[in-house]
């Protein structure tokens, strides 16, 4: 199954390629993450022989280098002299390295459980490699000859790993990714005990968030697995075929599908000359005639459009397709290729602009009231409005002038009542809970006010609005940040 | 007898004979059975007849006919620019001024026209990249339809610096380059030589080029002295290299057919001529 997580340390995916003995500082560091917890197990298990060699190893992590020593080598020229006890450095190494479990142990904390499987799989590998160098670890000059070989500054082989670019992936990588996922999916199906042909996205998303339950709030880092198309981002395929031939006739410009498309555009504001002129010749022109209805809808972002090309264009670039494409959309007759346009057009996410007016009910009395809940920082309160005419205001149980002593959270209790005019017709029972006084109020307000829409007409209820009365107030209490004494307010400045 | 065999062999005959070898091994002769012929030889002799055939006769693909000098001068090909605007090098091709105005020679636009054709048809022909180029924004769309109807290439847009000399970097390694580059017009936005000229020099890419009364010819492989700027003159070329270039390829086709060689042999032409450097 391919979990995909978001690398940790990305470097580490480019420094395992090499063999083992071409080591960077900068990767055995990180290395060190998964070593330290893989050697302790190592060493608990072989016992004390070990110990003294592991507290080595992790002595020499500042000094950026990789060295394997006997048991009284300190350098590599003491390493030549042949010791007394030389089978025995190169047989507690060998225990050491051979004890070393071939899978990495599984993983408890949130931190570790963010590396990559590339990651996994390449410090897999470099465990592999070990083994193998290991095993042939026989004698001192070899082991000379690997702690000799270790020896490389790191200077040499550090990769500018910014120039490299953005990541690429072979066609075969991401056909085996994908067929991973297809049999990871059946094996979730199987796990969670559903049918492994109807198992769909939703399904696969509640899977792994009950297998792999994380409180992180970042979204896009919690755990996630979705078909490989939609997490390696879309690239070229090789642009020409055997012969060498460029598929595209415009492969030669270096941005094909961008100039590909402006030809088109352009193609599309010929046509449409043309038929203007043949329209003129037969005398049917009108001026203002037929251009194209868009609705609420916007032009795709830049970003969009270079996903869509599958490929990067700049600012300027852009503009001169937006421009290019207003152009068209001036010209009359334009309406023609009002399909080809709506291809570069989102449509706009509609606010409704109409309120939602509770429903006007009729109890046993005959009396007509309408509910109404309404929200103000951490107070939920619901109303209920009966069109008595006596007034009579009931917060949770408790009359309205004993539950709010302060003037001015019955003033905001009556203001949507007294906004209208009817301050005596209604008779309100309130209930609220949460939040302080003032925030209670606040809810109480809101709710009141969504309540009487059902008993106004349009012309109130666009009063109303106006008023402000009909907004919930989005406004909650900003967290305090480290570093400050409380959300905004920073610690005295000392100068010394 | 087998010695010969050998040296016929290494010299790339492809003729197999069926010729007994006599091995004397401890006094025993055996003689081998003659070696059944196999077909590949064959299909890369005839591929050879059909890549020389076209060199033996001077106008094979008859492009001489698909223009006349009075079609050139229909097309306003003759009328060049101001007398302050000519560039030195372009004197020999110009038959006089009249009115300040620079005449182009027509009979030597034929000749260099003919020679540029014929050029363009060969390299059609042996399924060479053709690019076309231009930097005029009045002719850009047409000079693309024309490359896109011939089933060639076209760059009509800002010309990036390492597009030719930088190829292997800016499209991956192993990209082919255009083996001809046809400027419609050898001038840039702003009057100076097309950067794609000096670039093709450097990367021996032959290059026709239209060489308008005020543009340096020096650098083009085939010039054709003419008018760029006029669009009867521009359709004119666009419809002269689309037809050359069709021609070209209906007769490759056509020879292929006659000599039952199949279709994709000829577009492993690259891969085999890369081949022979390795």
């Amino acid at each position: 199954m391919a979990l995909y997580f978001t690398p940790l340390v990305s470097r580490l995916s480019g420094c395992h390629r090499g063999n083992f003995t071409r080591n960077c500082g900068s990767c055995y560091r990180a290395c060190t993450l998964d070593f330290t917890s893989v050697l302790s197990q190592g060493a608990s298990r072989s016992g004390d022989g070990s110990t003294s060699q592991t507290d080595r190893w992790l002595g020499d992590r500042d000094r950026g280098r990789l060295v394997l020593r006997g048991a009284s080598v300190t350098s590599p020229a003491a390493a030549r002299r042949p010791a007394a006890s030389s089978g025995q450095p190169s047989q507690q190494a060998r225990s050491l390295w051979q004890q070393l479990p071939r899978q990495l142990p599984p993983r408890t904390s949130p931190l570790s459980a963010k590396m990559a499987a590339s990651c996994v799989r390449t410090v897999g590998s470099f465990l592999g490699k070990c083994m193998t160098c290991s095993s042939s670890i026989n004698t001192v000059a070899t082991q000379v000859l690997l702690s000799r070989q270790v020896c490389v500054s790191s200077a040499l082989c550090r990769k500018n790993l910014a120039a490299a670019g953005p990541e690429k992936f072979t066609l075969e990588y991401i056909q085996k990714q994908v067929e991973e996922y297809e049999i990871g999916k059946r094996h979730l199906a199987n796990m969670m005990g559903e049918d492994p042909e109807n198992f769909t996205q939703e399904d696969i998303d509640r899977s792994i968030t009950y297998l792999f339950p994380s409180g992180l709030f970042e979204k896009t880092a919690r755990p996630l697995m979705k078909h490989p198309d939609e997490i390696f981002p879309k690239q070229r395929a090789v642009q020409w075929g055997a012969d060498g031939r460029p598929f595209h006739f415009l492969f030669y410009t270096g941005k094909q599908s961008y100039y590909s498309l402006m030809h088109d555009l352009y193609g599309k504001i010929l046509k449409i000359e043309k038929h203007q002129d043949r329209l003129r010749a037969k005398g049917l022109f009108s001026q203002d005639a037929q251009l194209i209805s868009l609705g609420p809808s916007r032009w795709l972002t830049k970003e969009e459009l270079e996903l869509l090309l599958v490929e990067t264009i700049s600012t300027h670039d852009y503009d001169r397709f937006i421009k290019l494409m207003e152009h068209m959309l001036c010209m009359p007759y334009s309406s023609t290729e009002e399909e080809f346009v709506q291809r570069y057009r989102r449509l706009l996410e509609a606010q409704s602009l109409k309120q939602l007016v509770p429903l006007l009910e009729k109890d046993e009395n005959g009396v007509a009231f309408s509910t109404a809940e309404g929200r103000r920082k951490t107070s939920d309160s619901s109303v209920i409005l009966r069109d008595c005419g006596s007034g009579h205001i009931t917060v949770n149980g408790q009359d309205y002038l004993q539950y709010f002593p302060v003037l001015q959270d019955r003033e905001q209790l009556m203001f949507p009542l007294q906004f209208m005019g009817v301050l005596g017709r209604f008779n309100l029972e309130c209930k609220v809970s949460g939040g302080g006084r003032s925030s209670q109020a606040g809810a109480l307000r809101l709710a009141i006010s969504r309540a009487l829409l059902s008993f106004l007409s349009e012309g109130d209820g666009e009063a109303m609005r106006q008023a402000g009365l009909l907004t919930p107030d989005p406004r909650v209490r900003e967290r305090k940040k480290p570093g400050q004494e409380g959300a905004r307010r920073k610690f005295t400045w000392k100068k010394r | 007898m087998a010695v010969r065999a050998l040296t016929r062999g290494l010299l790339g005959f492809r003729y197999s004979r069926a010729a007994t070898v006599a091995s004397p091994c401890g006094g025993h002769h055996y003689v081998t059975a003659p070696s059944a012929k196999p077909p590949q030889p064959q299909a890369g002799d005839v591929t050879e007849k059909i890549l020389n055939q076209p060199l033996e006769k001077a106008d094979f693909f008859r492009v001489a006919e698909l223009f006349s000098l009075k079609d050139l001068f229909d097309a306003r090909v003759h009328l060049g620019h101001k007398k302050g605007c000519r560039h030195r090098l372009m004197e020999p091709y110009l038959y006089g001024c009249r009115l300040d105005h620079d005449i182009i020679n027509l009979d030597q636009t034929m000749e260099h026209l003919q020679l540029a054709l014929n050029f363009t048809a060969h390299i059609a022909y042996r399924g060479g990249i053709i690019l076309f180029v231009s930097r005029r924004r009045q002719f850009g769309h047409l000079v693309e339809t024309t490359a896109k109807d011939c089933g060639e290439y076209a760059h009509t847009r800002y010309w990036q610096g390492g597009l030719l000399t930088n190829a292997n970097i800016q499209y991956g390694p192993g990209v082919r380059l255009p083996d001809l580059i046809i400027f419609l017009s050898t001038l840039n936005n702003v009057f100076q030589q097309h950067v794609g000229i000096r670039d093709a020099a450097k990367m021996n890419i032959p290059t026709v080029g239209v060489v308008d009364s005020n543009c340096n010819p020096s650098l083009v492989t085939y010039p054709v002295p003419g008018n760029d700027d006029t669009p009867a003159a521009v359709e004119l070329y666009c419809r002269l290299f689309k037809m050359t270039i069709n021609r070209a390829k209906d007769r490759r086709k056509q020879m292929e057919l006659i000599h039952d060689v199949p279709s994709s042999s000829w577009k492993t032409d690259f891969n085999e001529a890369t081949k022979n450097f390795h």
